[in-house]
């Protein structure tokens, strides 16, 4: 069993990492670099002469390629991670009489990018750096406790039998919002922010291309050993 | 019903399911632990080499 989680895990996060980096130094890192321009104040949005507009365009890719390697890098770990999650998670599935196939890993991809982005970007959206936020800790908790009950309900939703189930799940997965994120009480945004949209828009679409590969390639080459044993 | 079938004749001695049991929680918690480490870990090199990454996942970074 840990052999076919290792093997699923590892293959799946270290393909889907090689090709999440390459997306995101395509479409994240430009708008990430573009960010910390303004970040450092070497950009200014809404300058004191009084103009409203500010210079658009990222600086080079090419001028730190340790920097974007060890990116890469992280994300290769990232997914690997989020594989071992999914490829117990496929183990359970299995012992518990559901079949994993690739259709219904596009599907366990799917649950990862709602439970693991999409649910947490709804209180804490995907942020360029520089943004002022409240204490990280605080935010972590937040964002973990999002996962956590967001994971339960759609297993729930899956897995569970009956109408308690549905019930528990809407329960949990509304209850981290009710709660609500953490949040300064002011805004202190030194951005464009067409910039912050576009990064938080992008860092959505990036990881649920990747996420939905993830379960793809993880659950082919689960349900390959499965039937192989 | 196929599934069903499928349980009965997957059904194994205690032993094995416990070793299942261990293998399943062992991946689980190497998994969580490298998502710790490329995510949320605080020491500044970690948080410096991941710095990106976690922006472009939308992880609670600084």
């Amino acid at each position: 069993m840990l052999k076919h989680i290792l093997t699923s895990a590892v293959f799946a996060g270290v393909a889907v990492g090689v090709l999440a980096a390459a997306v995101q130094l395509w479409l994240m890192t430009p708008l990430l670099l573009e960010g910390e321009l303004f970040e450092t104040g070497a950009r200014v949005h809404f300058a004191a002469d009084g103009s409203p507009q500010s210079e658009a365009g990222p600086p080079s890719l090419m001028d730190e390629p340790v920097r974007h390697l060890t990116t890469a890098g992280f994300g290769i770990v990232t997914f690997t991670a989020f594989g071992f999650l999914m490829a117990a998670g496929f183990a359970l599935a299995t012992r518990a009489g559901h079949v994993v196939t690739p259709r219904a890993g596009l599907i366990w991809g799917l649950c990862g990018f709602i439970a693991v982005q999409l649910a947490p970007a709804v209180g804490l959206s995907p942020e360029l750096p520089g943004t002022v936020a409240p204490e990280v800790e605080m935010r972590q908790a937040w964002w973990l406790g999002t996962v956590i009950a967001t994971t339960v309900a759609l297993a729930l939703i899956a897995f569970g039998r009956g109408t308690l189930s549905w019930i528990i799940a809407t329960a949990l997965i509304l209850a981290p919002h009710i709660v609500g994120a953490p949040h300064l009480d002011t805004y202190y945004g030194v951005a464009p922010p067409e910039l912050s949209a576009h990064f938080a828009a992008r860092s959505l679409g990036t990881s649920a291309l990747s996420w939905c590969l993830l379960g793809l390639i993880a659950a082919t080459v689960w349900s390959h050993q499965e039937e192989a044993s | 019903m196929k599934n069903d079938v499928k349980v009965i004749a997957k059904a194994q001695p205690q032993s094995r399911i416990d070793s299942d049991l261990i293998g399943i929680a062992t991946a689980a918690l190497l998994g969580l632990f490298l998502l710790f480490a490329a995510g949320f870990a605080q020491a500044t090199v970690l948080h410096d080499t991941a710095h990106d990454q976690r922006h472009a996942m939308a992880f609670p970074c600084h």
